[in-house]
């Protein structure tokens, strides 16, 4: 006969086997098609590069090498390799000014919102879902028909007078900037709205009381209760913004890459696997430092309060 | 106070948001403008016609790129839905077991995993595929698309799962109904809006992806926004205007079905 306590073991052995079983088939399809394949891409990130595309099947740490460095064809001397630390400068530079930007636009947005009366904040927070779930392609080709030399911007100036011939917008680093500060707004607002929404104006009332200024107000009480909701933000906006590809595709023409098109390049007509591996293993290793620190950050402010 | 202090205002504010919401809006509104342009004119108003909605209709490219986007969205929202109803089951009832943060962690790393990384490691992995087993169906961007789309999933799912009550499945339970009878009867009847709310994020999520399905599809498996952007690069007429215009229309009646799906729960 089984005892009391044998039967609650086998009973709970059964629920975790079970809810295993429940696990196993999206776990299955995250590792075949998402997961798995990184550690294949570190595998080809070692290898030697083939001649026209793919690998040959040797040890080889030309690949993480390249990333940085160039060897002269000629004299075998090394250089850095310019090309691509123009490139992941302009990747890291764009992506913090699109935080920064989108925190600046994005901040008195979200609190503009959160201080609507309860009935209309819905109304406003549609208004910020929806570009949100529109295809971000599409979007990126919106910006393109503002900005360009024929575009409303250009246009409207032209008409007006205030410039005589069209600014040349698309195809720079300022085109880009425009395009994913438009396009990961809503990634700043978002997380923003969701702590403001919280604040407690009993808070600011008492500050007020205390003679505190409006800006004191927001520099010394709103800015650092809403701290959890800024770090959120600029991790949603940051991290695509690193790893943009279709925005500066678009706006930025053939000549300002960013990391994304340089990776995807190795794969088309670079034919430099090794390389293009090694350059999106690098891309993933910042991604996941910025992560670090998010969660170190969450963790240090769990154990103040905690 | 005169003229009524407000605790909650702060200067300059309201004018950002204001600034905020015409630039989100500007260029949506002029791109669907001009997708009724009579001429081909992308800057010059032409007078209001339907020619270029007409002729995306009549494009046999785009009929078969639009057809291929809502098969792929479908078949991968709805595997999708399903494996990430089944995992957020077993990540929120009883007790947490050993593994259950790594399996969570595991869940969503497609969202932490920048696109452009996922898109190449994919288009290495499948290519040893192809070249081994010489099969270049469709089968890969389907996989592909699934498991990007079950974090999206899940993420509805389970948060309707954590808010639901747990006393209505425990009194199932003492009055003697199987495990499965309270799935059936009591949870899943209660969990229908999270799931149909999981399945619009995920179909609207595959929908709109570029960049994996850029790099992983074979010869002429086209997407609408891959086709999209290929023909970015050449000259644009406002045909492209009215597809995104019919694109747009489609994520807004998804977006406000979901925003309304939600209100309801709160």
């Amino acid at each position: 006969m089984a005892t009391a306590a044998e039967t609650a073991r086998k009973a709970e052995r059964d629920d975790v086997r079970s809810r295993w079983l429940l696990l196993t088939p999206a776990l299955v399809i995250i590792t075949l098609a998402a997961v798995g394949p990184l550690f294949i891409m570190l595998v080809y990130s070692f290898l030697d590069k083939a001649d026209y595309g793919g690998v040959r099947w040797a040890f080889s740490t030309e690949g993480w090498f390249s990333v940085f460095f160039e060897r002269d064809i000629f004299d075998d001397t090394l250089s850095l390799a310019d090309a691509h630390i123009t490139i992941l400068w302009r990747s890291v530079k764009l992506s913090l000014m699109t935080t920064l930007l989108t925190f600046l636009l994005g901040f008195p947005t979200a609190y503009f919102i959160a201080t609507r009366p309860e009935r209309s904040r819905d109304v406003w927070l549609f208004l910020i879902t929806i570009p949100f779930w529109t295809n971000l392609l599409i979007r990126t080709f919106a910006m393109q028909e503002v900005i360009r030399n024929e575009g409303v911007i250009n246009m409207s100036l032209l008409w007006l007078g205030v410039i005589e011939r069209p600014i040349q917008i698309m195809y720079t680093d300022t085109a880009i900037l425009f395009g994913m500060l438009y396009v990961y707004l809503p990634l700043m607002v978002l997380p923003l709205y969701a702590s403001l929404e919280k604040l407690d104006f009993r808070l600011i009332e008492a500050a007020y009381d205390l003679y505190a200024t409006r800006f004191q107000v927001l520099r010394k009480i709103i800015l650092p209760l809403v701290k959890p909701g800024i770090i959120a933000g600029s991790i949603l906006v940051f991290i695509p913004s690193l790893g943009a590809y279709v925005t500066p595709r678009v706006l930025g023409g053939g000549k300002n890459l960013m990391v994304g098109n340089l990776i995807e390049l190795q794969f088309g007509q670079g034919r430099n696997w090794p390389l293009g591996a090694a350059l999106s293993m690098t891309l993933l290793a910042i991604v996941m430092v910025a992560l670090l620190i998010y969660a170190r950050q969450s963790q240090s402010r769990g154990l103040r309060h905690g | 106070m005169a003229k009524g202090f407000s605790v909650r205002r702060q200067t300059g504010f309201g004018v950002i948001a204001w600034l905020c919401f015409f630039m989100l809006y500007l260029p949506i509104l002029t791109l669907v403008l001009f997708s009724f342009n009579a001429e081909q004119s992308m800057s010059v108003w032409g007078g209001f016609s339907l020619r270029w909605y007409e002729s995306a209709w009549a494009n046999q490219t785009v009929q078969e790129a639009s057809l291929r986007s809502l098969q792929i969205a479908f078949v991968a929202a709805i595997v999708a839905t399903t494996a990430a109803t089944m995992a957020a089951l077993a990540t929120t009832r009883g007790r947490a077991f050993r593994g259950e943060q790594a399996a969570y962690a595991m869940l969503n790393t497609p969202l932490i995993v920048p696109e452009i990384v996922t898109a190449t490691a994919l288009l290495i992995f499948f290519a040893s595929i192809k070249v081994s087993t010489g099969y270049t169906g469709i089968g890969y961007l389907l996989a592909a698309h699934t498991a990007f789309c079950i974090p999206f999933a899940y993420l509805p799912i389970r948060a309707r799962l954590e808010s639901m009550d747990l006393s209505l499945e425990t009194a199932a339970a003492d009055l003697y109904a199987t495990p499965w009878q309270t799935f059936r009867r009591v949870t899943l009847p209660l969990l229908w809006p999270g799931i149909i709310a999981g399945f619009m994020l995920a179909f609207v999520i595959s929908l709109d992806d570029v960049v994996i399905t850029e790099l992983v599809k074979s010869g002429g498996q086209d997407t609408l926004p891959t086709y999209m952007l290929g023909q970015l690069r050449r000259v644009v007429t406002p045909e492209i205007n009215a597809i995104s215009t019919a694109f747009l229309m489609l994520s807004v009646v998804i977006v406000t079905l979901f925003f309304f799906l939600n209100r309801q729960r709160s």
